[in-house]
């Protein structure tokens, strides 16, 4: 049965990558008054209220043409943002496990036999370019602040001065929970905030470090833990915002 | 009345070998070592097993148990599926001598060329618990190899030329993280070692009978460092500017 994790984590990502792709290009329904799908945070340019800079940017080409064919891709906000949160997981160390495994079986599982002979591991190009996570970590924090703040936001449905608990508010501050549990679970972060010191009693600030850097430890050891579900729960945020903005649902009310 | 059951044993040297069938009368509480003993005992006295202390502390007993690396005085028979024999095999990623014994004396080779202990000039030798605790972690290291064999950049890819393999990046972590060792290893990490062949799938965390989170807490950390001196396009900018000693173990 050593072949039945690699494919649950296949089809897992599979499903998720097909989705968010395919929720990425409509470019529409991923708000609904105070809630914005997490695909579509921080919406820099849209058409909801959400955008930060303004309506959809004129310099956004009408047509993409690749190998000779005109591709007619209608603007999405997803399209600007989307490059970060896939950098940070494409990038993440435990991400790096699961892909290397499920897709390119290097190696599938532990002393299972692969089709490939040559190996280069992650000394040359393109892999070598995994060593830049901690710059997607950075942004991640970032947006770690916007969808905090859009969990918050939530719970302003029938207006700013109005706090009212829909299923939504709920949604939308756990996705903003789980990411963080996640994000600050980082290895890069651990090792950023104290992991590189080879001491961590000769100054006060390398005690406070130690502190952190347990803080992260407690987060890391479960990184793969929160690293699914912050991904399943991503996808069911922008499905949820999707279907209540569609009318297909109501936002039910909490208190 | 007692059960017995099937072990199928490889039995061969470097010119070839086969798997045999040995039906072996098993008790409660035994572990795979026992029966390799019970074999050894009643039909294959010629048949070589590496093992000393039974107590998983010694680490010479590692082999395949149905295709995992493991240490057999540490494996229950009844932690294996009963319905089919349990397959023994030794480890696939080192020379084979005879039966179940492998020539693994090329780790001892890398070991030696990894620059023991150095202390920092002057060092003050009192310790805080804090930092007695990460490295503590990778003094429960038994060399039982089990995390080299199963390393696939070893295993398939036969990297050993270039690649010290997981129980050394164990080690190479254990000094790095050393606040007493004065020496700058980073280099040899990334150059010597083949630190960037690893590419974390955590197999040697998953068969590592000490638990030692070998992936987490020493490769990732390593790479970690590596970024920080090799791949950091801040952090080399900054340190081109404002000196090596900046942002950089003392040298």
């Amino acid at each position: 049965m050593w072949w039945l994790e690699p494919l649950a984590v296949a089809l897992g990502l599979s499903a998720f990558g097909i989705y968010s792709f395919w929720a990425a290009l409509q470019g529409d329904h991923y708000a609904w008054g105070p809630y914005l799908s997490p695909f579509y945070s921080p919406e820099l340019f849209g058409n909801s209220s959400h955008a930060l800079f303004g309506p959809p940017p004129s310099w956004w080409p009408a047509a993409f043409s690749m190998f000779g064919v005109e591709l007619h891709i209608p603007f999405s906000p997803a399209f600007l943002i989307l490059w970060a949160p896939l950098g940070f997981r494409g990038t993440c160390y435990y991400y790096r496990k699961a892909y290397y495994r499920s897709f390119f079986q290097n190696p599938t599982a532990c002393a299972v036999g692969k089709p490939w002979k040559s190996y280069c591991g992650e000394t040359a190009f393109p892999l070598i370019l995994q060593n830049i996570h901690r710059y997607f970590l950075y942004v991640a924090i970032v947006f770690i602040a916007f969808l905090t703040y859009d969990g918050l936001k939530a719970f302003t449905r029938e207006g700013p001065k109005d706090y009212v608990a829909g299923l939504g508010s709920v949604v939308l501050l756990l996705n903003a929970f789980f990411l963080a549990m996640y994000t600050f679970g980082c290895h890069s972060l651990r090792h950023l905030v104290g992991g590189h010191l080879d001491s961590f009693s000769d100054s006060a600030s390398s005690c406070t470090r130690h502190k952190i850097w347990s803080g992260v430890t407690c987060l890391n050891e479960r990184h793969m833990m929160w690293a699914w579900i912050s991904l399943f729960w991503v996808g069911f945020s922008d499905v949820y915002v999707r279907l209540v903005s569609m009318g297909r649902i109501a936002d039910l009310r909490i208190f | 009345m007692a059960e017995t059951r099937e072990f199928q044993v490889f039995r061969g040297d470097r010119s070839g070998g086969k798997m045999e069938t040995y039906p072996v009368e098993v008790t409660p509480g035994m572990v795979v070592l026992d029966a390799m003993h019970r074999i050894q005992a009643t039909a294959a006295p010629d048949m070589a097993v590496r093992w000393n202390c039974k107590a998983a502390k010694c680490g010479s007993c590692s082999a395949e148990v149905n295709g995992k690396p493991k240490l057999m005085c540490k494996t229950r028979l009844d932690a294996l599926p009963a319905d089919r024999p349990v397959e023994v095999r030794p480890l696939r990623t080192f020379p084979l001598i005879r039966d179940l014994v492998t020539d693994v004396s090329w780790n001892y080779e890398v070991n030696k060329k990894i620059p023991p202990f150095t202390p920092k000039p002057g060092a003050v030798w009192r310790w805080k618990q804090e930092d007695v605790d990460r490295v503590q972690e990778f003094r429960k290291c038994i060399e039982c190899f089990l995390c080299q064999t199963v390393c696939h950049v070893l295993r398939d890819h036969q990297k050993q030329p270039v690649f010290n393999g997981p129980r050394f990046f164990v080690r190479l972590a254990s000094l790095e993280m050393h606040p007493m060792d004065g020496l700058d290893r980073l280099e040899q990490i990334k150059e010597k070692s083949g630190l960037g062949y690893c590419n974390i799938t955590k197999c040697c965390t998953e068969v590592c009978p000490e638990d030692i989170r070998i992936t987490d807490n020493a490769i990732i950390p390593l790479k970690e460092r590596v970024v920080d001196r090799f791949y950091d396009p801040i952090r080399v900018l900054f340190r081109k500017i404002f000196g090596s000693a900046s942002l950089t173990k003392p040298e």
